[in-house]
């Protein structure tokens, strides 16, 4: 037992004397993810010898409750990886700590302008590496066979073409011009696209109010549905085929025309797709007008389990994790934008055929202030389905979801 | 006691059978009382505060939590789907696998290869069930519409319809339990000695009566049983309602919403366990109310 002791004091004198911290970084599996910071570890490690780095995935599923019961326990992360749709919510539970003041500095100087919304009043809670918007993949085969030489500019462009490109056989589909997904992206293109463009805002500044209720909210909504309802662009995308990302599945598959869809899908759609396929900013109401995108991305944060000597370790890999050498390593490793003003400029990536449309959208790109991630899109999903699949009234729906919204804004902010 | 037991140390043999049973049983016991028992009532004291990471940061809020509730109208909606799908699952699941138990006790042969490809969907992983299905259920390219369209049946949305969606999850889940509840069924129909039968057969009795008289009330106890499990399998239906709709969990529309689902998003998604605490322990009283009823009519003592 005393011999036990007394080389369990070495020990622990040993790793004092070198100065050794362990740090625990956590991230949702996937696996173009997963590699990367393995190869950025091995890097911090190299160039830190006094910091060890443990890297620990879970399933995207399962990621959120393991954070929710690990952490209160003492056991979880101490640089953690979330989506920023999630941090007030996280920040109300007290699953992160705010970054030391001088980081904000960096943030507002060098990152682009969605970055801003890692801050929770006033505080920032983490960086990101990369950051996301969104553009319209085309089908250059079928689009070419139906006659059109370009994607579409505008929305009435949009609308005719989708309408061509849509072929049914009987009462069933067997190709879409645009492949609805109101649970996809297209929440985000009613909220912070078509709302915008037609001369609309969805929040208040301070993300408070719900402010989409007015005519121009309405015009937007109405819009949208209309695709379906009036426009025939096809159906939705899960009505058409099967999956849980049936509106990309459906055009990996080459059934579809048109989708939107966000840079974070480029490679699965460059490893699957078997035809000429092609990526173009958003269109817009007329040639010359608004351009708005919705930018989103996933941050690293410190959770409360990094304190002392591990709180300093822990700041230094975030630090390397949002450097510009590591963006630029994961914008060719897993192929996301960097979250870096810097880079973005780069007229490589500005004129890339692919990342190209991403990167200029970013510009003027918006990310949704939500506090409840999963409400608030569950309340833009049901106004469009209750539209579309039990046929109400939109300006109904529409004025439904208002008061739901805003009664979960309500809830957090009380 | 019996004086003539030969004894140990002044301990009967009987004593010490006791003892040691007492022993075994301890184990389960603490087993039971720590891992099921005191988080029960964890959750019952969570309920009572604020969630937070940090728990000298957690208000007290007394029952602020299940006063929120009745103003909640998507646990309103949940707790109807969830209704919905036991009142609709469980008889449907009884009644088929009786059913199908009955074919099978019939047949002599191949006995085995049956029971083993009815059994087959209950150990599969319920995920990978829930993918396959919106494959099959898919209404624009799923083999389901395809099979109807040959009957003149005009394709149906199914999972992708409001008024569908609950219908189709509860037909999976039933398919997939089937298996279960058949081999239930089966153990009890062969525990029913035959001379019950003949005895009945030489005083006259049709098939209908022997069914009736002898196989009904004898299968009670399993039928208890299955009821029980079955009541409580679908009152805490999660994995299917998940998968099968992955990208609007418990939609279209709330329209599959389950209570465990509600539960695990007011946990891990919105991180307010408090509240999910107090779902948790409406749903303990739910099915705790609902057993005991279930208890209480169907093992009443059945003349026969």
């Amino acid at each position: 037992m005393r011999k036990a002791l007394v080389i369990l004091i070495v020990l622990l004198g040993a790793a004092l004397a070198q100065g050794q911290v362990t740090i625990t970084y956590w991230q949702y599996d996937f696996r173009s993810k997963v590699e990367a910071v393995n190869e950025l570890i091995k890097k911090f490690e190299a160039a830190n010898p006094g910091i060890k780095v443990q890297h620990q995935t879970f399933p995207f599923d399962a990621y959120q409750q393991k954070v929710a019961s690990s952490i209160p326990a003492g056991q979880g992360p101490d640089v953690v990886n979330l989506f920023y749709g999630w941090l007030p919510t996280w920040v109300k539970a007290g699953y992160l700590q705010p970054m030391p003041a001088e980081y904000i500095k960096v943030l507002d100087s060098e990152f682009s302008s969605l970055a801003q919304a890692a801050k929770v009043g006033g505080k920032l809670y983490g960086m990101p590496t990369a950051v996301r918007s969104l553009a319209l993949f085309y089908n250059r085969d079928l689009l070419n066979a139906a006659g059109f030489k370009n994607p579409p500019k505008t929305w009435d462009e949009f609308l005719s073409m989708a309408a061509k490109l849509t072929i049914k056989d009987g009462n069933r589909f067997t190709q879409l011009g645009y492949a609805m997904a109101p649970d996809g992206q297209d929440h985000h293109l009613v909220r912070e696209v078509l709302i915008r463009q037609f001369g609309g805002r969805p929040y208040s500044d301070d993300g408070r109010r719900v402010l989409y209720g007015d005519a121009a909210g309405l015009r937007a909504f109405t819009f949208y549905t209309d695709w379906l309802k009036k426009y025939n662009v096809g159906t939705l995308g899960n009505q058409f085929f099967p999956g849980n990302n049936a509106y990309r599945d459906a055009f990996i598959a080459g059934k579809v025309g048109m989708i939107i869809d966000g840079s974070f899908a480029i490679g699965t759609i460059r490893s699957g797709a078997k035809f000429n396929w092609g990526v173009a900013e958003l269109p817009v109401e007329k040639i010359g007008a608004r351009k708005v995108n919705y930018g989103s991305f996933w941050m690293h944060g410190l959770t409360p389990l990094a304190t002392g000597p591990k709180q300093a370790a822990s700041l230094k890999f975030l630090e390397f994790l949002v450097s510009e050498e590591t963006q630029r390593y994961w914008l060719e490793k897993v192929g996301e934008l960097p979250a870096r003003k810097s880079l973005i400029k780069d007229p490589k990536l500005t004129l890339d055929k692919v990342f190209g449309p991403f990167v200029l959208s970013l510009a003027y790109a918006k990310a949704t202030p939500f506090v409840d991630e999963i409400g608030q899109r569950k309340v833009m999903t049901d106004a469009i389905n209750r539209v579309l699949l039990e046929n109400k009234d939109p300006a109904e729906s529409w004025r439904m979801a208002v008061a739901e919204e805003q009664k979960l804004l309500d809830a957090f902010w009380k | 006691m019996r004086p003539s037991e030969p004894t140990r140390r002044g301990v009967s043999l009987a004593t010490r059978e006791a003892l040691w049973a007492l022993a075994f049983l301890a184990i389960p016991l603490a087993f039971f009382l720590f891992i099921r028992i005191w988080p029960a009532f964890q959750a019952l004291w969570l309920s009572l505060f604020n969630w937070h990471a940090d728990p000298s940061q957690r208000p007290f809020v007394g029952l602020e939590h299940y006063h929120q509730m009745l103003d909640d109208r998507l646990l309103l909606k949940a707790l109807q789907n969830t209704l919905a799908y036991t009142l609709l699952g469980v008889p449907l699941q009884l009644l088929l696998g009786l059913c199908i138990a009955l074919l099978l006790n019939a047949v002599t042969r191949f006995r085995e290869v049956f029971r083993a490809i009815y059994f087959a969907p209950y150990v599969t992983p319920a995920a990978a069930i829930a993918w396959v299905f919106s494959w099959m259920l898919s209404p624009n390219f799923g083999i389901v519409n395809e099979i109807l369209g040959v009957f003149g049946i005009p394709p149906q949305p199914f999972l992708t319809s409001p008024s569908q969606a609950l219908v189709t999850v509860t037909m999976v889940v039933v398919w997939q339990n089937l298996g279960f509840q058949v081999v239930l069924f089966l153990a009890g129909l062969q525990n029913i000695p035959r001379d019950y039968y003949e005895a009945a057969r030489i005083d006259g009795a049709s098939n209908w009566q022997l069914f009736r008289h002898i196989t009904l009330p004898l299968l009670n106890p399993v039928m208890v049983f299955s009821a029980v499990i079955g009541t409580i399998g679908f009152l805490q239906l999660f994995t299917q309602v998940v998968n099968l709709n992955f990208t609007d969990q418990g939609g279209p529309l709330g329209s599959t919403l389950t209570l465990a689902l509600y539960i695990y998003q007011q946990a891990f998604a919105r991180f307010d366990l408090g509240y999910a605490a107090a779902i948790t322990v409406l749903l303990f009283v739910i099915i705790l109310a609902i057993t005991l009823v279930q208890l209480r009519l169907l093992s009443r003592r059945v003349e026969y």
